[in-house]
């Protein structure tokens, strides 16, 4: 009973999901929406077990003096620090906006500006011409990558030579996007949608349920 | 006693430490950012679209920014927002905006606020700030119905229908058009559950790496342009003839991506070479 | 919209125009009869010369979800811009919507239609109840005209929207090859697989870990519960964690999503039960961390930094943080398996790991890794479904270019 239940109500809900997209009437849009309102109950409950189990999990590592503890501290100091901000307010110069733009904002900046030094890193290494498609993907990636900047078009440039046009870096960089790589992506998607279905209906009907113990 | 090998130029680039790699982009980062030196920026026909589309409105309507990016990609999508704001403002249209990125919602308060002093423009009247609502894709599909139901209060706590801009601005039937300054997977609920469902005009601003991924969405006509990174915004700040941060952003773009080329050719040409004196090595055993 | 505010401008100006009646006594309504009667005798108005619309009928809207009744009409021959130089004549300047729930009497202005316009929607028809219009056509001089009446008419809502039928063909068409097929499968036919180098480095992977003491590091992404790639996550888990069971390995899973993590502790937990050892599941490995996408990065990055995991696992969702992950994981000199159906992550993943799991062969993990006839048979259902596409496309092509426009149509989904 215990993984039948839930799997009658996975059957349940998800064929009626399926269904109700083909109906327009309003009973049908007042389900859909009940659901969602259930999704963000159970959201909510969700958010609070998972602070609980952070919190236990950082006060125990502190009373076992775990390795790394300290970091525990930094952890428990932020998170109760913000929430306790919060309560003076949060309009434009408040305690909490000003630690938002102090703290939070040039952290995060900075993390997202490490993807700079990543990409540089991992092109150098990736992008080698051990064979033939290996270098096509090399010299579209310099094509591209020419063609995304201004420096690009001073480089090579768009050439006409009496009635015959030479394509630029930026023309040829903006073929390869919008035709083989749109080509390539869509395959893709027909792909990942059939295999999306697929894998819904196994998990609708029970074939597989990974989210009800393995 | 063992020869020691001495190692050749190709095996040091093959070898070559990362954090040599992080110091040649911090420079190449770091020289054009002080010292910017104006590359020419030509204008593509997706921006161009934008521009021609806010162009065309007529003073009063209104616009409908929903601004979802924190500040992990403000460099990129702030310059954006500040050019997009200052163009509806300089042509007086009306500005409903929100943020349906947590972690955006003070961000986003501060630039609307910005670029509203800099036009003289009235909260309430001439802009609204909607705040932040989560579930992203139920707040699209609840707005197209009704904003008062995902947004009963705005921003500041005050009821929608004692803000004389909202008081018949009922749903996405009242804006002229939405665009989204994006940088969340909100972009895909925009396409599916917003646009896809209630047929708005959308377009789409975003970070560069994600904006490939939406071209055709141009090409199906569900969105009517894109403004792509910091290089967008460029061309949207040279239309508008206001603004210059993400014009400076393009020289150091421009520089970073001939470094990488550099390195990425560098790094083939030693690959190259080590092959070749690997295979005549073989060939003389 | 336009329409919208001018109309309902209009009508808010009507009815304050309409308000000072109310403030006249009624015996003041003498005279000034009387006076209207002399200006008359003495200027008669000239005869009304508009016309109404025509073929005006009345519907209730399909596809929708009730409360609306649809009105559709000719235009009237007056509604029209008159040539340079001609005389005009009478003008149209608006419609009027009347509306009454009895045929002869209480019609009452529901709404004004702008000239040009040959279609309304009344969306405040209660369902069930029946309604008579009319259109009114005005004109400049202030004559009117109207239409007969039509009705009755009731507002209903559709139970299936006829407009997705051709969606709802191809769901049960595609949906009932895949049960066939796991039906075949199940009644023994031999199914090929083709070899999948992601899937197959898995154990390897594992095996590394225990030779080398360290744990392995699963990361589920950044999407939710119903995410298809998280469920295919899910999948994987539950397989790594039974072998990492057998092997007294460490499984260490960070988690983005409450929901996930929730879901992911029962999975690694019944795996570890599954494979006999129910002793080692610790719960604190299974652990939220944020949902916040750069401090869940900061976060896994100090992990993998800190614990130097033999293995990592990239299995979900994943957006821009790909690459910081996996170009960490590399500085860290783990192995590193990925898999996601967010397409543009796929190339930074391709550049930082050592094997990457493309679209759907994320999908197929479960089948591959567990070669049971059920989901072969899905996969053989993808295929068949993929054919499907293939001969459609060219099919489409062929009849947009010769101009077969019935079958084009007949794909076209509103």
């Amino acid at each position: 009973m215990k993984r039948e239940v839930p799997l009658i109500i996975t059957m349940v809900t998800g064929l009626f999901l399926a269904l109700q997209y083909y109906s327009p009437h309003r009973l049908s849009a007042h389900i859909y929406e009940t659901l969602m309102d259930w999704l963000i109950i159970v959201g909510v409950f969700a958010i609070m077990l998972g602070i609980l189990g952070l919190l236990r999990q950082h006060t125990d590592k502190l009373k076992t003096r775990e390795r790394n503890w300290p970091y525990s501290i930094a952890l428990l100091v932020g998170l109760f620090g913000m929430v306790i901000l919060g309560f003076w307010g949060q309009g434009m110069g408040s305690p909490f906006v000003q630690a938002y733009f102090t703290v939070l904002n040039p952290v995060q900046a900075t993390m997202f500006a490490l993807l700079a030094f990543y990409i540089a890193s991992a092109a150098y290494r990736s992008f080698r011409g051990r064979s033939v498609l290996a270098s096509i993907l090399l010299i579209s990636a310099i094509i591209v990558m020419l063609g995304r900047v201004p420096l690009g078009e001073i480089i090579w440039p768009t050439v006409k030579i009496g009635s015959i046009t030479i394509p630029g870096v930026t023309a040829i960089s903006d073929w390869l996007l919008n035709v083989p790589n749109l080509a390539a992506k869509r395959a893709i998607y027909v792909g990942l949608g059939l295999g999306g279905a697929a894998t819904a209906l196994k998990v609708v009907l029970g074939i597989e349920a990974p989210h009800l113990r393995g | 006693m063992a020869e020691v090998h001495k190692k050749h130029w190709y095996e040091h680039m093959l070898a070559i430490d990362r954090r040599i790699l992080y110091l040649f982009v911090f420079i190449a980062v770091l020289v054009p950012a002080l010292f910017p030196f104006g590359l020419p920026i030509k204008i593509t026909p997706e921006v161009q679209a934008v521009y021609d589309r806010i162009e065309a409105m007529q003073p009063g309507e209104i616009v409908m920014f929903p601004l979802e990016y924190d500040p992990s990609t403000a460099a990129e999508l702030e310059p954006m927002a500040f050019a997009m704001l200052r163009h509806a403002f300089s042509r007086n249209l009306r500005v409903l905006a929100c943020c349906l990125s947590s972690t955006g919602v003070s961000l986003v308060e501060d630039e609307i606020a910005r670029v509203a002093r800099e036009y003289d423009k009235e909260y309430g009247s001439d802009y609204v700030y909607l705040g932040y609502q989560p579930y992203p894709a139920i707040v699209i599909m609840t707005m197209g119905e009704n904003f008062r139901t995902p947004f009963p209060l705005d921003y500041y706590g005050t009821s929608l229908d004692s803000l004389p801009m909202m008081k018949k601005t009922k749903n996405y039937d009242d804006v002229s058009m939405v665009f989204t300054i994006n940088a969340t997977s909100g972009i895909d609920y925009w396409i599916i559950y917003g646009q896809g469902r209630y047929k708005f005009p959308l377009g789409l601003g975003s970070a560069a790496v994600m904006a490939t991924n939406y071209y055709q969405y141009v090409q199906s006509g569900q969105l009517f342009g894109i403004i792509s990174g910091l290089r967008g915004a460029a061309e949207y700040e040279i239309l508008i003839g206001q603004g210059n941060v993400a014009r400076k952003g393009m020289d150091v773009q421009s520089v970073a991506h001939a470094l990488i080329i550099i390195f990425i050719l560098l790094g083939n040409i030693a690959f190259l070479v080590e092959r070749r004196r690997a295979r005549h090595l073989t060939e003389e055993a | 919209m336009l329409k919208r505010v001018f109309t309902k401008e209009v009508a808010g100006m009507r009815q304050n125009q309409h308000r000072w009646y109310r403030s006249v006594p009624p015996l003041a309504l003498i005279p000034a009869l009387y006076l209207v009667f002399l200006v008359s005798a003495f200027f008669p108005l000239p005869s009304a010369a508009i016309e109404p619309p025509t073929a005006l009928a009345a519907y209730d809207t399909p596809n929708d979800p009730g409360g609306s009744i649809t009105l559709t009409w000719e235009l009237s021959p007056n509604d029209r811009i008159p040539e340079i130089g001609e005389e005009p004549g009478v003008l149209l300047l608006t419609y009027g919507i009347l509306r009454s729930p009895h045929p002869q009497t209480g019609f009452n202005e529901i709404d004004i239609v702008l000239p040009g316009i040959s279609e309304y929607t009344d969306d405040t028809a209660d369902d069930g109840v029946s309604f008579y219009y009319i259109v009114e056509a005005r004109g400049d001089d202030r004559s009117t005209a109207l239409t007969p009446v039509v009705g009755p008419v009731k507002a209903s809502g559709q139970v299936f929207d006829t407009r997705k039928t051709v969606l709802l063909i191809f769901m049960i068409l595609f949906g009932g090859s895949v049960l066939f097929l796991i039906q075949r499968a199940r009644a023994g036919k031999e199914l090929y697989i083709r070899p999948i180098p992601g899937l197959a480095a898995v154990d390897e992977a594992i095996g590394r870990a225990t030779e080398m003491g360290r744990p392995i590091l699963f990361v589920p992404g950044l999407g939710v519960a119903g995410d298809v790639a998280t469920l295919a996550a899910f999948t994987m888990l539950g397989r790594i964690a039974h072998k990492t069971a057998e092997y007294q390995t460490n499984v260490r899973v960070p988690c983005y999503d409450p929901m996930v993590m929730t879901i992911a502790q029962d999975v690694v937990k019944s795996a570890y039960l599954d494979a006999g050892y129910p002793d080692m599941y610790k719960e604190d490995d299974v652990f939220f961390v944020t949902q916040d996408q750069f401090s869940y990065v900061a976060a896994v990055n100090g992990l993998m930094i800190r614990e130097k995991p033999a293995t990592n696992f990239y299995i979900g969702k994943f957006y821009a943080e790909s690459l910081i992950l996996a170009e960490t994981g590399n500085i860290a000199g783990s192995i590193q398996i990925a898999g996601t159906d967010e397409i543009i992550q796929i190339p930074f993943f391709v550049a930082a790991c050592d094997y990457t799991l493309i679209g759907e062969e994320l999908y197929a993990a479960s089948a591959y890794l567990s070669r049971e006839p059920p989901l072969l048979g899905t996969l053989k259902g993808q295929d068949w479904g993929k054919a499907a596409m293939m001969i459609l496309i060219v099919l489409g092509v062929l009849a947009a270019t010769f101009g077969w426009n019935a079958f084009v149509d007949f794909f076209a989904t509103q």
